[in-house]
């Protein structure tokens, strides 16, 4: 008997767990979705604010894509973030154009 | 008095005589406990096993067995009726007093308090479907509660049991220390040692659930998550999973508060407070007074046994479930998730993760699944805290 009300519990247990993740799970999701559309709107003025640059204003987070000749992802990475380390400045106020093996 | 009479004296009162005379009874068992604790503080400090609380639960079981130390007087814990907080303050030893952090449960939620501050719940809202991963990998729990019940334990040692499983220190000792505050020490360690033995344990039952190429399966980067993200989160988490299950208010009230200050970026000393200093001190306080309760009368029992084999399957099938439910949503994403984050599922932050990502980079050296794992490794803790939450109001 003690058995069965323990299984049943467990049931009802595990049901607990996935439900209460679950409804987790849903309003993350529909809070991204209402966080995603927010900056869409706010950024809409945006760029007449960057039409003047303040003069100490960071690059953007990614500045193009870096054209790699027989170099791979990770080594270009390394490359960069001593390049940034030993210049003094910050990753994302550098622009990498191509990195190319010397042989 | 001469100084025969003074050194007979002394010779009495001195644990050394009292492990001599009880040799035949208590002496022998007070000796074992001794070197029990002497070989977990070797596993602590040599072999690196969770020493920041093994060490301090070992030294405390040494402390609790030394004859006539009256660090800790069970006497004033396992009575039936109300505990007498006064008579523990005025009489109590030092681990006394200590432990009443613990059967308060004042520890585990200051625990969980710091180790919300340390997690990053990012790549769990980049991907919300990693939770149900973590909620997989609570079927440990619930596997060794029946096995348990089976083995003739009485529901509540069951199910104190059972949330070994949940591979979460802080949630195993707040439930027990409820439930069945006599096999703390047991539960305790088991729980902890088992933390440590991710990395041996897990593997196997991963690579035995997994085709070479479902391991090398290589998941696409997650998105960025943004600030405000990231403070609604435990605001909300709180919210409902406390309306959810009010039991568990105090363990996940503390994480997601600990969280909060984290990420809300105007708490920056508080965090690293928590983070840091509060962490340390009640990390001592709380191993210290769980080893205590390790004395040679209620430790060297059968029972001991049973639970951590017991243990040790609810690791297994904690891992198993949350595989299981990687695997199908491998599928169901048509091969997109690697089902080894899966056995992240399990809480024990942020080991089991790196278990994922050290299996998934063998199959596939260009494999980084860290991230990914992280998901369902931080929903392991909010699943194992439910978890407990449910068993404390079923069994409590």
């Amino acid at each position: 008997m003690e058995l069965l009300s323990t299984l049943i519990n467990s049931v009802i247990g595990m049901a607990v767990v996935f439900a209460v993740l679950i409804l987790l799970m849903v309003i993350i999701s529909i809070m991204s979705k209402v966080m995603k559309k927010k900056p869409a709107e706010v950024q809409a003025p945006a760029p007449a604010a960057q039409a003047v640059p303040a003069a100490n204003t960071p690059a953007p987070g990614s500045c193009g894509e870096v054209k790699l000749f027989d170099v791979p992802d990770k080594i270009a990475a390394q490359l960069m973030a001593i390049t940034a380390e030993q210049l003094g400045a910050p990753l994302n106020t550098l622009r990498f154009i191509s990195i190319k093996e010397v042989k | 008095m001469n100084i025969l009479e003074t050194l007979t004296k002394l010779w009495e009162t001195s644990g050394i005589a009292q492990i001599v005379t009880g040799f035949t009874g208590n002496g022998v068992l007070q000796l074992v406990m001794i070197v029990l604790a002497c070989v977990l503080l070797y596993l602590g400090i040599v072999k690196k096993f969770e020493p920041l609380l093994l060490v301090g639960i070992a030294f405390g079981m040494l402390l609790t067995n030394l004859p006539l130390s009256g660090v800790f007087n069970p006497e004033y814990w396992n009575t039936a009726g109300d505990i007498n907080y006064g008579e523990v303050l005025r009489h109590g030893g030092l681990l006394d007093i200590l432990y009443i952090g613990v059967k308060t449960g004042l520890y585990p939620s200051l625990i969980f308090l710091g180790v919300g501050a340390m997690t990053d719940f990012g790549p769990m809202i980049a991907n919300p479907k990693s939770m149900l991963m973590g909620a997989g990998a609570q079927f440990g729990i619930y596997f060794a509660l029946v096995v348990a019940i089976l083995l003739g334990f009485d529901p509540q040692a069951a199910a104190s049991i059972g949330i070994i499983g949940g591979a979460d220190g802080p949630t195993a000792i707040w439930l027990t220390k409820t439930l069945k505050p006599e096999m703390l020490a047991p539960i305790a360690i088991a729980a902890y040692s088992y933390m440590a033995l991710i990395p041996l344990i897990q593997p196997p039952i991963m690579k035995l659930m997994t085709t070479k190429k479902e391991r090398e399966i290589k998941m696409e980067q997650l998105r960025p998550v943004s600030k405000t993200e990231k403070i609604v989160f435990p605001i909300m988490v709180t919210i409902v999973t406390c309306l959810v299950l009010p039991s568990v208010a105090p363990l996940l009230g503390c994480l997601m508060l600990g969280n909060l200050l984290k990420e809300c970026g105007v708490t920056e000393r508080l965090s690293d407070t928590v983070q840091n200093n509060l962490m340390n001190i009640v990390t001592i306080f709380l191993s210290i007074s769980v080893g205590a309760t390790a004395r040679y009368d209620t430790f060297l029992q059968l029972d001991t046994l049973k639970i951590i084999v017991l243990g040790l399957m609810a690791f297994c099938f904690a891992t198993f479930g949350g595989l299981l439910i990687g695997k199908i949503m491998c599928k169901l994403s048509g091969g997109k998730i690697n089902p080894l984050i899966g056995s992240a599922g399990v809480s024990a932050v942020p080991m089991a993760a790196r278990v994922s990502q050290m299996v998934g980079q063998k199959a596939n050296p260009s494999n980084f699944l860290l991230m990914h794992a992280m998901g369902p490794n931080v929903a392991g803790v909010i699943g194992s805290a439910v978890a407990a939450g449910f068993l404390l109001a079923v069994f409590g």
